[in-house]
């Protein structure tokens, strides 16, 4: 650090200000910020490595036992009666909703439960924000972060999602790697995203709440179990309610995407998956960064 | 080097403020109202008040987490609102709550926090280690933070505050809630820290450590600044050197006799209760006496020289027919500039 000493204008003769110039420029100090605060977040996940997978596996691990081996071995249909048929049918339909959740899940998991707690009661956060770098990439960092985790949950629970099955059930799987390659990311950041919201407005002793009132609907209505595009069957007076109403489901986008991704079965038009998705990146990082941002300065 | 001469080489403001203030919205009482501050280089500067005087948010908005509401404050000449993510550069900071990263391990807490500040990895861990053996924590470099004691959890946190060499260190009630043992460790530290012209700016509501530790002193309460000087100068203000207690024999606390904090009265104020009658008697008949002051049944007397101070006292009283039961008497301390300033006592 060089140093010189002025006097402050307006204190006119009084004591001269030591002008104290940092070691480096804002952007040079806050690219290797970013870059600190991430490998942290990586270096923590690297350590709890184990806990992570089994974290991440619990969840579709038995959505698929149970929808894809148990229902078909004890003959309970879930596949609108067709048979083996009907429920590979339904494998093909649950496969990409699976993972789809585990995406949402880790992106709630990662940066939504963490942030509440460092918030709450282990002001971790305090010292974070002393950073070198603007308040703002705090947070981005650890949506970024958050990212790299629902990333690699993806990675992990599609194989085990398309093996797990009855005999003879069978997910009709293509990979449309374009898709899978654009669309996976993009899900991840929009759901860290996500959580960057829950995570800014839920207190640590609030958890169970938003758990039960924004988790699980946008689980059970965000088509894990169904495809949208069959959701008109739905209907008052021709009117397809359900089929609009999940529209407000950022999951939805998510989870048809995936089919569009990792099959070839009827999805909503890519042309609305992605502006919807990117949408709601935009909406949840903008919500997000400025809760963040009241929460950290007064 | 003396607290003075290291003063009168500092005479390069480091921290500067200029009617520094800070409305919390919903809030009609300013909680820092229009605060004037140089503290200089290498200097270990005090803010001294009791809880909710405006130290916690002085330090807030000099750290970049509290957005003034008016005023101006410049830290190495860098003006903390506008270019605050360059401030943070030249500062840090320990808070009173243990901030420490609980998914790392202690030597990771210092490695991470380099890397923050642009280190590079090797750099980092050379200065992680370094810290760890000056602070008499590399016996615990591998264990997760939350083994550490209280007092390690505090060294541990102003090791990671120092490891990036910031211009000005600010703690925040940093012996608040240690142990006396811990206490006196922390204050070893912060002792070789001013060795080192670190400048620090530090709030404490324990006058033992303001005096100590302080080359200067202010005395806030209310957001506002009564009281700035050296502690010496301070307590040279209260124009007294000694102060003498004396305790009544029976009279327990009285809450009733109006004789409360806030009563530090001249020797002139009305009798009430037995001991203000004493108190007014002794302003009377011991010599050297400046003012009285009385609470919870005791009657304290600051007294400007004399000798055989007890003897005076004690024969005073039990002329008077009063009951003593014991009598005490301690230098001037900063409890009695800040009573004096403000009338009531700064406690734990």
């Amino acid at each position: 650090m060089t140093t010189e000493t002025f006097p402050v204008t307006s204190a006119g003769d009084g004591p001269s200000v030591a002008v104290i110039r940092p070691p480096r420029s804002s952007a040079a100090a806050s690219r290797a910020a970013l870059r600190a605060l991430i490998r942290r977040d990586l270096t923590v996940l690297r350590k709890n490595f184990w806990e992570f997978v089994g974290r991440t596996l619990m969840q579709p691990l038995l959505l698929v036992f149970v929808f894809l081996y148990v229902f078909p071995t004890i003959g309970q249909g879930v596949g609108g009666a067709g048979g083996r048929a009907g429920e590979s049918d339904f494998a093909t339909v649950l496969v990409p909703g699976v993972v789809a959740i585990s995406i949402m899940f880790q992106g709630i998991q990662s940066v939504a439960i963490q942030l509440s707690q460092e918030f709450g009661y282990t002001r971790e956060i305090e010292d974070r924000v002393q950073a070198p770098c603007p308040i703002w990439l705090v947070a981005v960092a650890r949506v970024l972060s958050g990212a790299t985790q629902a990333l690699i949950s993806a990675l992990i629970v599609f194989p085990i999602a398309a093996v797990v099955h009855a005999p003879g059930v069978h997910a009709h799987l293509t990979v449309h790697w374009w898709i899978v390659v654009t669309l996976i990311p993009l899900a991840c950041v929009a759901m860290t995203s996500l959580g960057l919201v829950l995570g800014t407005t839920f207190e640590p002793r609030n958890i169970g709440l938003m758990f039960g009132f924004v988790v699980l609907p946008l689980v059970f209505l965000g088509g894990t179990y169904y495809q949208w595009t069959r959701l008109g069957a739905v209907s008052v007076d021709g009117f397809h309610w359900l089929q609009v109403l999940v529209l407000v489901n950022p999951l939805i986008y998510i989870a048809e995407g995936m089919r569009a991704g990792l099959t070839d079965a009827a999805h909503m038009p890519l042309v609305v998956v992605y502006p919807v998705l990117i949408g709601f990146l935009v909406l949840f990082l903008s919500v997000g960064l400025r809760n963040f941002r009241r929460r950290v300065l007064s | 080097m003396t607290a003075s001469q290291r003063r009168e080489t500092a005479n390069e403001t480091v921290i500067w403020t200029e009617g520094l203030t800070k409305v919390y919205p919903r809030s009609s009482v300013p909680a820092v109202d229009g605060l004037d501050l140089a503290v200089g280089r290498g200097e270990l500067f005090g803010l001294l008040g009791p809880n909710g005087a405006g130290k916690t948010t002085t330090v807030g908005m000099l750290t970049t987490r509290v957005v003034p509401t008016g005023g101006r404050a410049l830290i190495g000449g860098i003006d903390i609102v506008a270019r605050s993510t360059l401030v943070k550069q030249l500062i840090a900071v320990v808070t009173q709550q243990n901030t420490l990263d609980r998914s790392l391990t202690v030597r990771e807490n210092l490695y991470f926090h380099g890397l923050l500040f642009g280190m590079t990895s090797r750099r980092a861990r050379d200065a992680a280690d370094e810290l760890l053996a000056r602070f008499r924590l590399s016996g615990h470099a591998d264990d997760p933070v939350f083994v550490l004691s209280g007092g390690m959890a505090q060294r541990l946190m102003v090791a990671r505050a120092i490891l990036h060499r910031p211009a000005v260190l600010f703690l925040d009630e940093p012996t608040a809630g240690l142990d006396p043992q811990s206490r006196l460790a922390l204050w070893e530290v912060l002792a070789e820290l001013v060795a080192e012209r670190q400048t620090i700016l530090l709030t404490t509501h324990n006058m033992e450590e303001a005096d100590r530790l302080c080359d200067r002193v202010a005395i806030i309460d209310h957001g506002r600044i009564l009281a700035l000087d050296t502690p010496a100068a301070l307590k040279r203000g209260v124009e007294a050197d000694a102060q003498v207690t004396v305790q009544l024999a029976g009279a327990g606390p009285e809450p009733a006799a109006g004789a409360g904090p806030g009563t530090a009265s001249g020797p002139s104020a009305a009798a009430d209760g037995p001991g203000d009658a004493l108190a007014e008697l002794l302003a009377r008949t011991v010599p050297g006496v400046v003012r009285t002051r009385v609470a919870d049944g005791r009657v304290e007397l600051q007294v400007n020289g004399g000798d055989r101070l007890l003897p005076r006292v004690l024969e005073a009283a039990e002329s008077g027919g009063f009951d003593v039961a014991d009598l005490s008497v301690a230098e001037t301390t900063l409890e009695t500039v800040f009573i004096r300033l403000t009338g009531k006592e700064l406690r734990d």
